[in-house]
């Protein structure tokens, strides 16, 4: 739950009034509340806990702890576990 | 030397290995804060690899085990009530009550939800105007953020059948209850860095201060703990007790204001119990007043709950650092992951989950383990 994800922003959009961004984590395409980094745009890249981009990450960085996360299963964990379980409900 | 080819860089691994050995002359006891920190340390061996002087003491900082057993009681029966939605973090699902736990009440029926994002619940409550959508809000300051957000669009969008469990706490107090406990033996501290990424590293300072602690903000990749451990080590050494950033990629010293903003404007400090800690004063966060609507403690009424901790569980003193899981005469036998006794089993940021996970069923001493 703690362990952020980094991940890169794809689009921004307006969801009821609060800015949301699709965000790109290794090939896993999320929708996340960019509220938090007003200044974000797209290209930029951000650590995202439960759905909420909380603060900025520089692209080098971004990418070798995507590129590590991915190698240790971690990044499946995060993003996929949850959606696995609403399907086996 | 095991497991050191798997990191991401191993020569700088090995060095920094090496620089650790070098520096070391005494014991030390090092504190990480955070489960996730926890898990990478679990995982990678680096508590294995460190200089026997070195010991790593795991902290309370997993927010699925520290949540108190009152409160999973009380989602349990909101969850079983026939009109409710109860949506969750999924981690949350197996952690046990006092008779059973969020499974146990979805498979009798009950129609509780898995979410990423506590805005997925605001939009159940959305799409399901007849029905009594709750969040489970629990977490440390890292998930609070979202929480406090949707608390704020339910607000805004007037929804009148949203409302959500709130059970947050918070690191600082947690790290003044550890220095000021009469068996402390934490000499000093990596701090948890998603925490600091939200709050900014200022409100360590005074405790630093105040009980001549080292405090390292730290990051939860293999490397980002060797650094950090390195800094506390060079400080202990040296006599000196400073904070210091070894996270700078993704903390700055304010922290994230807009979230801080959002969070005051939804929250306000209280105390808070620690599962297996006790009651810490003024180290969680609970709805404001001009929230209460929103809060479902309130609004199910479900104040009289009975507790019944598991007579054999020993996460309490695993969570203050007063034992290592490996040492838990219950641990991997009546107590596994899939029948866990304690909160500290179920969470992958659990040290129980963690030692089970990385098969440490037995305590390093005893097999040997080169270093």
């Amino acid at each position: 739950m703690c362990l952020g994800i980094p991940g890169q922003v794809k689009e921004i959009y307006d969801m009821n009034g609060i800015r949301m961004g699709k965000v790109d984590f290794n090939g896993i395409v999320k929708d996340v509340c960019l509220a938090y980094l007003p200044d974000i745009t797209v290209g930029d890249y951000t650590i995202v806990h439960v759905g909420f981009a909380i603060t900025r990450l520089d692209e080098q960085s971004a990418l070798e702890t995507l590129a590590l996360f991915q190698s240790i299963g971690l990044l499946d964990e995060e993003l996929r576990s949850n959606a696995a379980e609403e399907e086996a409900a | 030397m095991k497991y050191l080819d798997e990191y991401r860089d191993p020569d700088l691994a090995q060095r920094l290995f090496a620089e650790i050995r070098r520096i070391t002359t005494r014991p030390w006891a090092i504190m990480e804060v955070c489960g996730g920190q926890t898990h990478s340390i679990i995982r990678n061996g680096i508590d294995q690899l460190l200089p026997e002087a070195i010991e790593l003491i795991h902290g309370p900082g997993c927010p699925v085990c520290v949540t108190p057993l009152e409160i999973i009681d009380k989602a349990l029966a909101i969850a079983s009530r026939p009109n409710v939605i109860f949506c969750s973090f999924g981690d949350m699902l197996r952690v046990p009550g006092s008779a059973k736990d969020l499974f146990r009440v979805k498979s009798e029926g009950g129609d509780v939800r898995v979410v990423y994002s506590p805005l997925d619940a605001v939009r159940l409550a959305q799409q399901h105007p007849d029905r009594e959508v709750v969040f489970f809000g629990i977490g440390f300051e890292t998930t609070a953020p979202a929480n406090a957000m949707a608390v704020l669009q339910a607000h805004r969008l007037g929804l009148r059948n949203f409302s959500m469990l709130v059970s947050h706490v918070l690191v600082p107090p947690a790290i003044s209850a550890i220095m000021e406990s009469p068996t402390n033996r934490v000499q000093g501290f990596l701090a948890a860095g998603h925490v600091c990424s939200v709050m900014g590293t200022w409100q360590y300072r005074p405790l630093v201060e105040r009980y001549h602690v080292p405090i390292v903000v730290t990051g939860f990749e293999p490397l980002d703990v060797l650094e950090g451990i390195r800094r506390v080590v060079l400080q202990l050494e040296a006599g000196r007790a400073e904070l210091d950033n070894a996270y700078e990629r993704a903390v700055r010293p304010e922290g994230n204001v807009a979230a801080q903003q959002v969070l005051s404007e939804v929250f306000e400090v209280t105390d808070r119990a620690w599962r297996g800690i006790g009651v810490i004063p003024q180290s969680g966060w609970r709805l404001r007043n001009a929230y209460r609507a929103y809060d479902a403690e309130a609004r199910f009424a479900v104040g009289d709950i009975q507790t019944r901790e598991s007579p054999i569980c020993r996460s309490g003193e695993v969570l203050q650092g007063m034992l290592k899981p490996n040492q838990c005469p219950a641990f991997g036998k009546e107590c596994t992951p899939r029948t866990p006794l304690g909160a500290t089993m179920v969470s992958s940021e659990g040290a129980c989950a963690a030692y089970y996970q990385y098969g440490r069923f037995i305590k390093a001493e005893e097999v040997g383990v080169a270093r």
